[in-house]
């Protein structure tokens, strides 16, 4: 075993033995609690249930049914073998022409059809994961940064800045506005680089917001493409929850808004897509950079070369996405389950007094439990946070993990289980209340659509096979991996 | 302020190369037995189009990898959430043995220090990213494949210094071309990291020798802190003797076994050449370095296999049978193929370096160059491309030391197809062999030739072939 002594930073990279990749954060804890202890319905129903991973698995059923309906979209059924061959060897960066269609297509379905996009301005990439490294290697050198609005997605730090080594800037939101960007402090953000001598490239911003679940408004969007507009800076929009909104108000893109602010520099512009939330694959690696700026195409796309779709999955998609009455019908359905799901989930915390931020996307809610600190302090979030791990056992992601300047907020997953779990874990939520405020908690008898027996061998699927398909390491599921 | 990053404008992806003229002229007059009987047949594409039909009799054997089952029970909903950068358990411990298959069993691999990334471009990339960096080098033995340009150095900042290898001795590599290339990339105030070699090689299409094996460990082993990476894509494509020796297996014969030399020995492979599958993006990095597994594993997260395709490949290469019928049939119709190009290539008069795998012949038309010059060879490459009709790869663009030297793949077509290239050859040389050389003209005509080249060469190119 080699270890990391002073020779192996000789023998290796300074990128290879450095800690960007952020996997040595304290919040891993909480992923060793879950994998040392997964919750099972039968088998394990005192075990820690998983509340730190967005991920949509709502709507498999759809797209099961789907692909047994259409089996020329395998290349390997014998109605699509035919393909098999052409496929097989079709690795042309530029991507299969109508999987570049049916995903500019999709993405302009997302958006109500109010904006169409290009086909040909549409990049692969390896996941959201490349599509945000591969833009920002295409925007910074090593040193610049960009602004980010906290709370933000931890794993921007690898993705933006580990083998970029570009630098990334909060611009600090706070519950007062319920989070929401201000010119002013994106503008003190950016004065302060200035001062630090710190070459300021863009601004990203990831709408629907992970972890807020909000959607931004339109005017404070505006102000945002004003605001990079005049200081000349880039505006990465990662919108890769679009499909995830399931309620008013609608979303947004900034494709919509860009033409609406005077003199917009189209060059500045840039959209991460990904189907990993709004069609639930993360496993297809399907992330897509969408840029106004030609020069980020052409050479974005030769780097595209570092991560492309598997054409397999490129042709299946093709398929799929192409089918347009299948996406509308998709799209409205994973709306409704996660409206559904959602609203389940946040009445159930109510009950409690237990708020969350408003909000009407993501799979995931902005969980408020500051009235619960002991101190209200990172170090009381982090004492409490160890105790909902433990005692409470549910894995949640606290907000200090996402550089939050408020201690007491977290980020709690719903859509990565089914119905009959989300109440365990409301249960052992209203007891932990209970137990903490010194309140008994009086559980109001409501009319449910529980089920009282399921399968659970489908339950196994969904919890046992993480340990089937990564039996050897101690950390079979990176959070920065699966928890986005 | 500069709109785009320093690498988004500069050029080290190495694309306006004139090799990739060759791919715009193909792309606008392809050949086509049927619409297009006069187009430009490619012969630049080191594609193994040969066994595809095996891969489909497969699949119709096997219907329930088709449907995402196992077992008969669905699993396409495990499948579709499946990211762990671990990478599914069945489908590394297929590869591993078919790897260790390819190598006659004669070193085995251990699943848990392989890390699969989006094909070999990555892996090469991420390789790069976690040994060197700017201010670093990799010697690298000429001619080498041109996308290493890119891929190693690009995003990278590492350098790339040649090892100059000449055909007196069939481009083998020697202690004091390395030695040279150490102390070339010292002068240039580079710190070598290592050696990087393509094993079998590309573009010669031989197996690397068990002395250029050795001569290579002693090296890293004479230097502190130095790697060596051997790029195996090719190995599953040996159709004739002398048979593949990895670096695997040389380290095993020296009996290094507790040798910290293990740690920096590193192994590229990929999926596209052996299985024909380029589009499936299938590549892994191998090694003992438990620190470069960790590393590399983490930036697989840029490009990891889509889980469908883990799949797929998972119960291909499962299947023992099924791997080692393939492998042999494959080699078989290679070395077919290959004969059959060396024979028509003989008949005009045209003689490869003799070799035993790879997708492509490394072809001497020295002869046919009016001087021996790099502009003399990309003349006579315009002829072929433009006049006589083929797309193949002139010596510069692999970096060979030597004019007149071109890449000439032989798989990537049917076996009629090839045979009229073989024609077409044939019927070039006569006529070259007929034509007058010295003319006033002459001169003029090839500094415009040049021009025109270059000029072209620095436009965008609409489509480029992931090539190798």
């Amino acid at each position: 075993m080699a270890l990391l002594n002073k020779n192996t930073h000789q023998l290796l990279s300074k990128i290879a033995t450095n800690d960007k990749h952020g996997e040595n954060s304290p919040y891993f804890d909480g992923w060793k609690a879950y994998n040392s202890n997964p919750f099972h319905p039968t088998k394990n129903p005192q075990g820690v249930i998983q509340m730190g991973l967005a991920e949509n698995q709502l709507c498999f059923d759809l797209i099961e049914e789907w692909i047994r309906n259409n089996p020329k979209a395998s290349i390997c059924t014998k109605e699509g073998v035919n393909c098999f061959k052409y496929i097989a060897n079709f690795q042309d960066y530029h991507g299969l022409p109508e999987f570049r269609k049916a995903v500019a297509n999709f993405m302009s379905k997302v958006r109500g059809g109010r904006v169409r996009f290009d086909p040909d301005r549409i990049l692969m990439s390896g996941g959201a994961t490349g599509a945000n490294e591969l833009i920002m290697f295409c925007l910074a050198d090593p040193g610049d940064a960009f602004l980010v609005p906290s709370p933000y997605y931890p794993a921007f730090v690898r993705d933006l800045c580990w083998r970029t080594r570009a630098q990334l800037i909060p611009v600090e939101c706070h519950s007062s506005n319920n989070f929401k960007i201000t010119t002013e402090a994106l503008d003190e953000a950016y004065n302060k680089a200035k001062e630090d001598n710190i070459n300021v490239k863009g601004l990203i911003i990831t709408n629907p917001s992970n972890p807020l679940g909000t959607t931004m408004d339109r005017e404070t969007l505006k102000s945002i493409v004003g605001f990079i507009n005049e200081k000349n800076i880039h505006l990465v929009c990662d919108e890769i929850y679009a499909a995830t909104v399931f309620r008013a108000p609608s979303f947004v893109s900034v494709s919509e808004v860009m033409h609406e602010i005077e003199h917009c520099n189209s060059d500045l512009i840039h959209i991460i897509y990904s189907l990993s939330k709004d069609l639930g694959l993360p496993g297809f690696r399907v992330g897509i950079v969408y840029s106004y700026n030609d020069g980020v195409v052409n050479n974005g796309r030769k780097m595209s070369s570092f991560g492309l779709v598997s054409s397999q999955t490129q042709h299946f998609l093709a398929a799929l996405l192409s089918d347009e009455n299948f996406v509308e019908r998709f799209l409205a359905e994973s709306s409704r389950r996660l409206a559904a799901r959602h609203s389940h989930f946040t009445k159930g915390l109510e009950k409690v007094n237990i708020t969350c931020l408003p909000s009407n996307a993501g799979l995931f809610c902005w969980m408020n439990l500051r009235s619960l600190l002991k101190e209200k302090t990172f170090e009381g979030e982090m004492m409490q946070w160890r105790l909902i791990i433990n005692e409470v056992k549910l894995n949640v992601s606290p907000g200090s993990s996402f550089d939050c300047s408020e201690p007491g907020w977290y980020r709690v997953c719903f859509a990565n289980m089914d119905d009959e779990t989300v109440d365990v874990a409301l249960k052992r939520i209203r007891a932990f209340v209970g137990k903490e405020t010194g309140k008994p908690v009086e559980l109001k008898r409501c009319k449910s659509n529980l089920r009282l027996s399921f399968s659970s061998r489908r339950f196994d699927e969904n919890v046992m096979s993480p340990h089937m398909m990564s039996p050897h390491s101690p950390m079979p599921h990176s959070p920065l991996v699966r928890a986005t | 302020m500069r709109l785009l990053s320093t690498k988004a404008t500069c050029n080290s992806h190495g694309q306006d190369s004139s090799y990739f003229l060759g791919w715009q002229e193909y792309e606008k007059n392809p050949y086509d037995e049927v619409h297009n009987p006069k187009g430009i047949i490619q012969m630049g594409l080191a594609e193994n189009q040969l066994s595809f039909d095996l891969l489909e009799s497969w699949l119709e054997k096997n219907p329930d990898v088709a449907g995402f089952k196992r077992d008969g029970k669905s699993i396409f909903r495990e499948l579709g959430l499946f990211q762990d950068y671990h990478g599914l358990p069945s489908f590394k411990k297929a590869l591993v043995d078919f790897m260790a298959e390819i190598r006659g069993n004669k070193v085995t691999f251990d699943p848990n220090h392989i890390v699969l990334t989006a094909g070999a471009t990555s892996a090469n990339e991420t390789l790069m990213f976690c040994l060197a960096e700017q201010g670093e080098a990799f010697l690298l033995p000429t001619p080498y494949y041109p996308g290493f340009d890119r891929d190693l150095k690009w995003r990278t900042g590492a350098e790339i210094v040649p090892i100059q290898c000449r055909s007196s001795n069939n481009f083998q590599i020697t202690e004091p071309a390395l030695r040279e290339a150490y102390e070339e990339a010292r002068k240039r105030n580079l710190r070598v990291k290592g050696v990087l070699v393509t094993n079998p090689s590309n573009p010669l299409g031989t197996t690397m020798s068990r002395s250029e094996l050795n001569l290579l460990v002693d090296f890293i082993k004479e230097k502190n802190n130095m790697h060596l990476i051997s790029d195996e894509i090719y190995s599953g494509t040996v159709f004739s003797s002398p048979g593949f020796v990895s670096v695997m297996e040389i380290l095993k014969e020296r009996n290094d076994v507790a040798d910290e030399v293990w740690d920096r020995v590193h192994v590229v492979y990929s999926l596209s050449k052996d299985l024909g599958l380029p589009g499936f993006r299938v590549g892994a990095i191998y090694s003992e370095n438990d620190t470069v597994v960790a590393a590399a594993t983490k930036m697989s997260s840029f490009g990891l296999v889509s889980s469908q395709t883990q799949y797929l490949l998972s119960a291909m290469l499962g299947d023992k049978k099924f791997r080692r019928n393939y492998t042999a049939e494959n080699q078989r119709r290679l070395k077919r193929r290959h004969r059959m190009l060396v024979s028509g290539l003989q008949k005009a008069g045209i003689s490869c370096l003799e070799s035993n795998a790879g997708l492509f012949c490394w072809v001497d038309m020295r002869h046919l160059l009016h001087s021996n010059t790099f502009e003399a060879e990309m003349e006579l490459w315009k002829k072929i491309v433009y006049k006589v009709g083929l797309n193949i790869s002139p010596g510069s663009s692999c970096h060979c030391t030597e004019p007149g030297w071109f890449r000439v793949c032989f798989a990537n077509m049917s076996e009629d197809t090839l045979g009229l290239a073989m024609k077409r050859f044939k019927a070039f040389v006569a006529e070259s062999t007929c034509t007058q050389r010295t003319s006033p003209l002459f001169s003029n005509k090839r500094k415009s030739l040049t021009k025109w080249v270059f000029r072209l060469s620095s436009r965008d190119h609409h489509r480029e072939q992931e090539e190798r």
